[in-house]
């Protein structure tokens, strides 16, 4: 004890403490490149380079003209580079008889993708507010059928909905489409909304109503500022989701507003002529495009959306 | 003699940020220390340097007279006890306190001897077959001192083990703890940022402020010599009265003129002329009545407001223009309104200076 | 007085907002209003259409949906789906894609979120490499995956160009092999998924537990697969049931795959019912192989609905 005073004391007379560090280790420990170390950066790098080798491969063969993909090397970067495939992509390859590329599928998959995202959100988020704050009698019963919703297999459901789409006028119409995007997004994007403003301090909505709110003032003047976040959350699950969309789009669509990636399905699988497989690759990157953007715009927020929608479990 | 922990010249920087600045530490076999301070005064830093859980950017850390600077957590000898108790949930308290044993490679009769020890020591026994899920806050924590029991090692150290408990269980254990440190006469190196903690447990305490030891002492030297402000002013619930003023020779001449003795004060070292300073006067260091006339200092206020305690009471005024707070037994009848004779003597006081903080 | 009417009004608003028993009122007449589309959904779509199609599984149905009294047949239609080629194949692979494809996505997933845990400087580089296919259509990862597999001039032509003339890798041209082509796409789009919500998880755990392992001297490998990932339970069954929906809903990825073949090599239960209802105009038998696919996931959810509804007894009684 006697020892510890007198050392404490003496530093604080003013001896420089250094002169009690002793010979031996000191300070950080040095870091020496592992083996571990090395080994975990190889397998990094050896797995983003299998994610990214599809990439890879896309886009070079879409640069390259037929005759150097018959060279057989599919990873070499073209030789000679031309965007003549992703022209042909765009505007002149052809589905069947058609032959006007992949615009108006793009056409077609902008204005399903919007006007359904626009519908699905706005339902979703007036589901989740009444959900949280509204419950009528049988409400907690509709959104368990609605959760169940979110595992029926869709094949389930889909010819019924044919049949009751047919029955209205709707099947293979643009309403017809945006329908069953919406009724498909429901469970998920309701899940997320409800979830957030279960999250939300009941006290927030108690105030409200002590105030004198009633159920739209409190959702348009309170809870819809609040859920800005959620719902770019929502609109970048529904965006990837809809332009994504292939088994819907085929079936409900029609003709006239067949989506891009059915379209493009089209165009890889027409048997007629040469298969021009540069072309199949520009069109592939071009429907693509899209959800690849709000991938990488969105970043962290692209991340947040799967998550949320995972916790539909 | 060799000392137990031995932290030398100690520095610990996260990029720009100074987290420790060149510490020393000493610490004796057998001792119980206190790392004390508020939050983000590099504490639990400390501790986690000397686990082994952090890298150190300078310095040096001897344990057992063993320079471990680089040494693996495990080969420290060292046992730690986490304020989340952080027990493996999946696995019964049995295999909790065994894993480690396990994972070394220890014989089963071994780790048997051991485990049975430890749960007998912290009277378990009955849990072992238990996850902690099924366990209460206060047995959970019990579970996690004895796996650092079953280390078999000298030194313990504790982050902050009693802060996720309530106040009951708190005191419970804080007496178990001292127990434990009764009967084992392990070094225990305690993090806290509660005082009464720190001042019930503690052989010494060092009380911490951004990174640096302010002081390092016994209880009763840190409760009544503060070295500097900050400590007089960290210490003591309600908090140490400061009277701002001027010392000049004997005298201390508060802001408004009011005038008090400090001729019963011992100065650490000799001052002279005269020079802002700081007087601070414990609550219970206040006396009332015939006790406070009997005082250097005295003088008549007017009680504002009054607390009781119920084993005692708290008692709001005002001496020279500035609000002083006293503790009186709870049997003194007092009431707001009311005026009554104070004093005390600033002998038990302390006076710092106003320029630097230090004790003068 | 002020808190005595506060407290009152706080009440009355606790009444109201408190579902069950209470007067009749405009706010509530909203709020369904406001939901009518959800109602129509959750009663028209989920309870109605899966009643409806149920029921035509037990009708010779062919184009269009008949309810005649000759037209009901009994169980005949599943007589006939469980004595056909083309669904007992289908129901095969599911297992078999769904297993392989389930297994080596958790497996990889929590692998590449072990690894990314390591302090890694480029996290999000990486992160961003093994998510981004997801963001990608399945058609679109069947058709590259189609190209890279093509066994003219993908991967297998490439190689032996280089000069390796043995090298054989085109498992989509064999009806043997076409499966693991789809389970290797298929692992390629999701994986990221799944690294990202474990890699969340690892993150969520407590970080005394590893500082608490490390003092006990429990090698990191052992941490990471005796004392982490039995706590991740909640990641690993969010990314496990995102996993099943993914594989029971297969299609986009046959489609633009393999169509199904070789032959009918790589038929799904997805894709046999779609077939059915369109092509082969055979709704009563589709609408069987449909009423089969619903029932794995109705087993499951009654098994979840069950042990919650058990887990909240116990801590009731507890």
């Amino acid at each position: 004890m006697m020892t510890t005073e007198t050392l404490a004391a003496s530093s604080d007379a003013g001896i420089t403490p250094r002169s009690r560090v002793e010979d031996g280790p000191r300070g950080a420990k040095p870091r020496t490149l592992t083996l571990a170390r090395v080994g975990v950066y190889a397998f990094l790098v050896l797995a983003a380079l299998f994610f990214l080798m599809p990439l890879w491969v896309m886009v070079v063969t879409s640069l390259k003209a037929m005759p150097e993909i018959q060279l057989r090397n599919i990873f070499q970067f073209p030789q000679q580079i031309t965007f003549e495939p992703w022209l042909k992509a765009w505007d002149t390859a052809c589905t069947g008889r058609d032959c006007n590329g992949l615009k108006p599928g793009f056409l077609n998959s902008v204005k399903i993708t919007l006007v359904g995202t626009t519908i699905s959100i706005i339902i979703a988020a007036l589901n989740g507010y009444a959900l949280s704050f509204w419950r009528y009698k049988g409400a907690n019963i509709l959104f368990g059928l609605l959760v169940f919703g979110a595992f029926v297999p869709y094949q389930v459901v889909i010819y019924p909905l044919i049949i009751a789409l047919r029955e209205l006028g709707l099947f293979g119409t643009f309403p017809g489409i945006i329908i069953v995007h919406t009724i498909f997004g429901m469970p998920i994007l309701t899940l997320l909304f409800r979830n957030f403003f279960a999250s939300l301090p009941p006290e927030l909505f108690k105030a409200a109503r002590v105030d004198g709110a009633g159920f739209w003032q409190i959702f348009f003047q309170i809870m819809v500022p609040m859920a800005v976040p959620i719902t770019i959350v929502g609109v970048i699950l529904q965006v990837t989701g809809i332009w994504n969309d292939f088994l819907f789009g085929t079936v409900f669509a029609g003709r006239e507003n067949m989506p891009m990636t059915v379209q493009l399905n089209n165009i890889v699988n027409t048997t007629t002529g040469v298969r021009e497989y540069n072309v199949h690759m520009a069109a592939t990157i071009l429907t693509a495009a899209v959800p690849l953007a709000v991938y990488f715009i969105s970043g962290k927020w692209f991340v947040r959306g799967i998550a949320a929608g995972a916790v539909k479990g | 003699m060799q000392h137990s922990v031995s932290i030398r010249d100690l520095s610990l920087n996260f990029g720009n940020v100074k987290v420790l600045q060149h510490l020393d530490l000493d610490i004796a076999q057998g001792e119980f220390i206190v790392l004390l301070g508020p939050s983000g005064c590099g504490k639990s830093t400390l501790l986690n340097c000397v686990a082994g859980l952090l890298d150190v950017s300078d310095g040096q850390i001897f344990i057992g007279g063993k320079n471990v600077t680089w040494e693996e957590p495990k080969d420290r000898g060292i046992g730690m006890v986490f304020q989340s108790y952080a027990l493996y949930p999946q696995m019964t308290v049995e295999r909790n306190l065994s894993f480690g044993l396990r994972v070394a490679g220890m014989k089963k009769d071994e780790i048997a001897k051991r485990v049975n020890r430890a749960a007998e020591i912290l009277q378990i026994e009955p849990l072992l077959q238990r996850k902690p899920v099924e366990l209460s806050g206060g047995q959970r924590q019990r579970v996690a001192i004895g796996r650092a029991l079953v280390r078999d090692v000298d030194v313990f150290l504790f982050d902050e083990p009693l802060s996720n408990l309530d106040a009951k269980l708190r005191s419970d254990l804080r007496v178990e703890i001292k127990r434990l440190h009764q009967r084992l006469k392990n070094t225990m190196i305690y993090v806290t940022h509660d005082q009464i903690e720190a001042l019930t447990l503690a052989d010494r305490i060092a009380v911490m402020k951004n990174g640096v030891i302010q002081q390092l002492s016994d209880p009763h030297t840190i409760y009544n010599k503060p070295v500097n402000l900050y400590v007089a002013g960290f210490i003591g619930s309600p908090q140490m009265n400061m009277f701002e003023g001027t010392l000049s020779d004997s005298t201390f001449t508060a802001k408004d003129g009011t005038v008090i003795p400090v001729g019963t004060y011992e100065f650490a070292a000799p001052t002279s002329g005269s020079r802002q300073a700081v007087l601070g006067v414990r609550p219970e260091h206040i006396l009332l009545g015939d006790d406070a006339r009997a005082m250097p200092f005295n003088l008549e206020v007017e009680i504002e407001i009054v607390e009781p305690m119920g084993s005692d009471t708290l008692a709001w005024t005002k001496i020279a223009g500035q609000p002083v707070t006293f503790r009186c037994s709870s049997d003194v009848d007092i009431r707001s309104g009311q005026k009554i004779v104070i004093g005390f003597d600033p002998g038990r006081g302390s006076i710092f200076d106003s320029e630097t903080t230090n004790r003068l | 007085m002020a808190q005595l009417a506060t407290a009152k009004e706080d009440g009355a608003v606790h009444a109201a907002s408190s579902p069950g028993r209470k007067p009749f009122r405009l706010s509530t007449l909203m709020s369904v209003l406001g939901t009518t589309p959800m109602i129509i959904t959750a009663v028209g779509v989920f309870v109605i259409c899966i009643i409806y199609s149920f029921v035509l599984s037990f009708t010779n149905s062919r184009i269009f949906p008949a309810f005649g009294a000759d037209n009901f047949v009994g169980l005949e239609q599943y007589d006939r789906l469980w004595s056909t080629g083309r669904w007992l194949i289908s129901v095969n692979n599911i297992w078999f894609f769904g297993l392989l494809s389930i297994v080596a996505n958790m497996t990889a997933g929590y692998l590449l979120a072990v690894f990314m845990d390591q302090r890694i400087k480029q996290e999000d580089l990486f992160r961003s490499i093994f998510l981004y296919p997801f963001a990608m259509s399945l058609v679109i990862t069947g058709l590259v995956w189609r190209w890279i597999l093509d066994p003219n001039y993908g991967i297998q032509a490439t190689v032996q160009g280089w000069g390796f003339e043995d090298f054989a890798f085109a498992p989509l041209v064999s009806s043997s092999t076409a499966i693991y082509g789809l389970v290797v796409a298929g692992i390629w789009n999701g994986v990221g998924v799944s690294m990202a919500i474990m890699l969340a998880g690892l993150r969520g755990i407590d970080g005394e537990i590893w500082k608490a392992a490390k003092i006990d001297g429990i090698p990191a490998w052992r941490t990471y697969l005796f004392i982490v990932l039995p706590m991740m339970r909640g990641a690993i069954l969010t990314a496990f049931i995102l996993q099943c929906v993914g594989v029971v809903r297969v299609y986009d990825l046959i489609v633009a795959m393999t169509q199904g073949g070789p032959g009918i090599s790589t038929q799904m239960p997805a894709v046999f019912v779609i077939q059915h209802i369109t092509d082969r105009s055979n709704v009563g038998l589709g609408m069987a192989a449909a009423t089969m696919m619903l029932l794995p996931v109705v087993v499951l959810l009654a098994l979840q609905a069950f042990a919650q509804w058990r887990a909240n007894r116990v801590k009731e009684s507890a």
